[in-house]
C-alpha cells in the first residue's frame, strides 16, 4: 500500500539547513495499523506530511497504492488526497462555522457528490462515531473528544485507503484518548490501513506495529501484540 | 459553477464575519451610488438647461443690423441701416438649405410705458410683427384660437395673438377672449388666438406678456413700411446654420451695400453654436462625473481586495484543511473569486438601488414642487447602469484575483502550520 525508499527531507531556515529525514525506507501493507514514535523534533510529522502529500520529499521515491507520488501537479495531488487519504490532526482542524454534519460532508463536496447523497453518507459516518444527535452542532459546542470523533468521521467520509493521524490523542485526556483509539482500532478492524504518529507509549501499544524514529532514521521497526483500547480503558 | 452548494459555501463564509462583510460592501455600494447619482444629477442639469433652450429650433440664427464701421461705395462709416422685406426672399432664393426665414419687428416692451388698452384697462406689452413661420422656429402652445396665418399677412388683417399674461391683465376671469378687440397705440385689433410659451429662455414672463401682429399689418399700422428689425433663419437638419452663417452674412452685406469685411455692421446670435457650447460643457461634466465616480468605486474595489487578502490570511489554516481534505487549488481560488464577486455585485446592486431611490425621490419632489430652473428629470439611462454593473463584475473578479492567487501559493503543510 505504502512504499517509501530513501526519503530525504531538509528544511532551510535562513542560511542553515536542517536535515530532518535522512534516508527513510518504509513499507506498509494494506490493513496494517502502524504507529510512528520518536522524541519531539525527530521528524514524525515531517514523515507523515510527506506520506499525506501535504509536503514533498527532497529525494527518494514514494508509491501509494501502486501510484508513484512524485512531482504531481496540485490538481492531481488534491484528487489523490481526496480519494486515498484521510487526515486526523492533533488540533482537530474542523471548520468552525460549519456544523458537524457539514464538516463531515466536506470531502464528499470536493468529490462532487450530490447534496442529498452527501448528507446521507455524512450522517452514516457521524452515526458510526456515535455523534448522530450532534449533527447540527457547531464545533465549539462539542467537547475535545467529540471534535476528534467528528474529525475521524470526516476522514472516513471519502472512504480513503489510508488514514493518517498526527498525534490524534495529543490534546485529549487519557480516558477520551482511549475512547478515540478504540474507535480507530475498530476502523482498522474493518480493513483500513492506519498510520498514527504519537510519542505516547500506551497509544503506540494499541497499534500492531511500532516504528521508531531517531535522528532522521528508522532505528527500530517491530510488530507488537495490540492492546485493545477497550480493555485499557478499564484498567 | 454557481450551484446551491457554492452559494451555501459563499454565504457561510461571508456570514462568518458579518460586520466586516457589511463594511466592505458599503465601500463598493457607496462608490457605485456616487457614480450613478452624480451622472443622474448631471443629466438633470443637462435636461434642465436643454429645456431652457426649449423647443426652439436650435439650428437657427438671429441677425440684426448695427452701424457700419467702414465706408463703402461712397457711403460713410457709422451709417445706420435696416433690412428690407425683399432681403428675406433673397435669402430664401439663395439658400435652399434654409427651411424658414422670418422677418421680425418689435415695438414697446412689457416693462415700458403703457401701449395697449381694452375698455378701462391698460398695459405695457411687447408688440411683435411676425410671419406664420415664426411659431415653427419658436414653438408655443396656442391655448385658444390660432396663430397668425398667411391670409392675415396678405390681407394685412388687424388680427392679433396674445400671451396668457396679456389675457390676465386685460380680461376678467372666464371672460371670452377670442373675437374681442384691443387697442394698440390707439389702433383696434381683433384677438384671434392666445398662446402660452412652452420654453423659458429665462424670459418666459416677457414672452407671456407679448402680442403677435401680422408682419405686414405691423409695417402698415406702425409705419415700418418694409423695414425689418431682425430676422430669424433656420436651416434644415442636414446643414449646420453655423457653417452657413458666413455666406448668409455676406449675402446680407451685399444686399445692404455694406463693405464685405465690415463685421460690425451686422449683429448675430447663433443658437446652434450656443447650444453646442452648453452640450459640450455637459459632456465634460459627464466625463468628470464618470471619472470621480469611478475613482470612488476604485477605492471601494481596493477595499474588497484588502478585505479578501485579510480573509485569505485569516483563513490560511482553513484553506490548508480544505486542501488536505481534497480541495484543488481551483476549488479554493474559484471560491475566493466568487466570494469577492458576490460581495461586489450585491453591494453594487445596493448602491444602484440607493441611487435609483434618490433619483426617484428627486423626480417626485420635482413633480410636487413644479419645474425648477436649470434642473429637470434627472435620469440615468439603463446603459450607464449596465456599464456600472459590468465595471462591478470586472472589479469583483479583479479584486478576487490577487487574494485567490495568494491563497494557493502556500504548500498545504505550511498553511496547516499557521495558527
Ligand atoms: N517548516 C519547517 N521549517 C523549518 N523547520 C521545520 C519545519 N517543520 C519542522 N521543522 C523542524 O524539523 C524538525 C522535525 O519536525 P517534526 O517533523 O514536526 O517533528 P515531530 O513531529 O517529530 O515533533 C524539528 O526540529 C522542527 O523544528
Ligand atoms: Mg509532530
Amino acid at each position: 500500500m505504502i512504499d517509501l525508499q530513501n526519503i530525504h527531507k531538509s528544511y532551510k531556515t535562513g542560511t542553515n539547513s536542517l536535515h530532518v529525514l535522512k534516508g527513510i525506507d518504509f513499507h506498509v501493507k494494506e490493513g496494517e495499523m502502524v504507529s510512528i514514535m520518536g522524541s519531539s523534533g525527530s521528524g514524525k510529522s515531517t514523515l507523515l506530511n510527506i506520506l499525506g502529500m501535504l509536503d514533498e520529499a527532497d529525494e527518494g521515491s514514494y508509491t501509494l497504492d501502486g501510484k508513484s507520488i512524485r512531482n504531481l501537479n496540485e490538481k492531481i495531488a488534491a484528487q489523490y488526497r481526496n480519494k486515498f487519504l484521510g487526515f486526523i490532526f492533533q488540533s482537530f482542524n474542523l471548520i468552525n462555522y460549519k456544523t458537524a454534519l457539514d464538516n463531515v460532508a466536506m470531502p464528499l463536496y470536493y468529490q462532487g457528490v450530490k447534496r442529498a447523497e452527501r448528507t446521507d453518507k455524512a450522517m452514516h459516518y457521524l452515526e458510526k462515531v456515535g455523534l448522530a444527535q450532534w449533527a447540527t452542532h457547531l464545533p465549539n459546542e462539542l467537547s475535545g473528544g467529540q471534535k476528534q470523533r467528528v474529525a475521524i468521521a470526516r476522514a472516513l467520509a471519502s472512504d480513503p485507503k489510508v488514514l493518517l493521524a498526527d498525534e490524534p490523542t495529543g490534546a485529549l485526556d487519557t480516558k477520551t484518548s482511549y475512547e478515540v483509539m478504540e474507535l480507530i482500532q475498530g476502523i482498522n478492524d474493518e480493513g483500513k490501513t492506519i498510520l498514527v504518529v504519537t510519542h505516547e507509549d500506551d497509544i503506540a501499544q494499541m497499534t500492531k506495529r511500532i516504528v521508531n524514529l531517531k535522528d532522521g532514521q528508522i532505528i527500530d521497526d517491530t510488530r507488537v501484540q495490540q492492546v485493545l483500547a477497550k480493555n485499557a480503558a478499564n484498567v | 459553477m454557481f450551484n446551491r452548494d457554492r452559494w451555501t459555501e459563499i454565504l457561510e463564509a461571508l456570514n462568518a464575519n458579518r460586520f466586516r462583510t457589511f463594511l466592505t460592501a458599503f465601500g463598493v455600494a457607496w462608490g457605485i451610488f456616487i457614480l450613478v447619482a452624480l451622472l443622474a444629477l448631471i443629466n438633470g442639469l443637462r435636461a434642465g438647461v436643454s429645456k431652457d433652450f426649449g423647443d426652439f429650433a436650435t439650428n437657427s440664427m438671429y441677425v440684426w443690423t448695427q452701424q457700419t464701421s467702414m465706408p463703402y461705395k461712397g457711403l460713410p462709416k457709422g451709417r445706420g441701416f435696416r433690412f428690407k422685406l425683399e432681403d428675406i426672399q433673397v435669402l430664401k432664393d439663395n439658400f435652399p438649405q434654409l427651411t424658414y426665414v422670418s422677418p421680425r419687428n418689435q415695438l414697446g416692451g412689457y416693462q415700458g410705458s403703457n401701449n395697449v388698452t381694452r375698455n378701462a384697462r391698460t398695459g405695457a406689452f411687447t408688440i411683435n410683427g411676425d410671419y406664420p413661420d415664426f411659431i415653427k422656429q419658436q414653438p408655443m402652445d396656442i391655448t385658444q384660437g390660432r396663430f397668425i396665418s398667411y391670409s392675415d399677412i396678405e390681407e394685412k388683417r388687424k388680427a392679433i395673438v396674445i400671451g396668457v399674461d396679456v389675457v390676465k391683465s386685460l380680461y376678467d376671469k372666464d371672460e371670452e377672449v377670442i373675437g374681442t378687440y384691443i387697442k394698440i397705440n390707439g389702433v383696434n385689433f381683433m384677438v384671434v388666438g392666445v398662446f402660452q410659451a412652452t420654453n423659458s429662455d429665462g424670459n418666459s414672463e416677457e414672452e407671456a406678456n407679448s402680442i403677435f401682429v401680422p408682419f405686414t399689418t405691423f409695417g402698415q399700422v406702425f409705419n415700418y413700411a418694409d423695414n425689418v428689425n431682425y430676422m430669424v433663419a433656420t436651416a434644415e437638419d442636414e446643414t449646420s446654420i453655423t457653417d452657413l452663417k458666413p455666406q448668409i452674412l455676406a449675402k446680407l452685406r451685399e444686399q445692404r451695400t455694406v463693405h464685405p469685411d465690415d463685421e460690425r455692421a451686422l449683429g448675430n446670435f447663433d443658437r446652434a453654436e450656443a447650444f453646442g457650447k452648453v452640450t459640450g460643457l455637459f459632456d465634460i461634466l459627464s466625463f468628470v462625473g464618470f471619472f470621480v465616480g469611478f475613482l470612488i468605486l476604485a477605492s471601494g474595489m481596493i477595499g474588497i481586495i484588502n478585505i479578501m487578502l485579510i480573509v485569505v490570511k485569516e483563513r490560511t489554516k482553513e484553506i490548508g484543511v480544505r486542501r488536505a481534505i481534497g480541495a484543488s487549488p481551483w476549488d479554493i481560488r474559484s471560491q475566493i473569486m466568487q466570494e469577492s464577486l458576490v460581495l461586489t455585485i450585491i453591494s453594487g446592486m445596493c448602491g444602484v438601488a440607493g441611487a435609483a431611490g434618490l433619483i426617484w425621490a428627486m423626480n417626485y419632489a420635482l413633480d410636487q414642487s413644479g419645474p425648477v430652473d436649470n434642473f429637470a428629470n434627472p435620469t440615468v439611462n439603463i446603459g450607464i447602469v449596465l456599464i456600472a454593473l459590468l465595471i462591478l463584475i470586472i472589479a469583483g473578479i479583479l479584486a478576487g484575483l490577487i487574494p485567490a492567487m495568494k491563497a494557493t501559493k502556500m504548500k498545504p503543510v505550511d498553511a496547516l502550520r499557521i495558527e
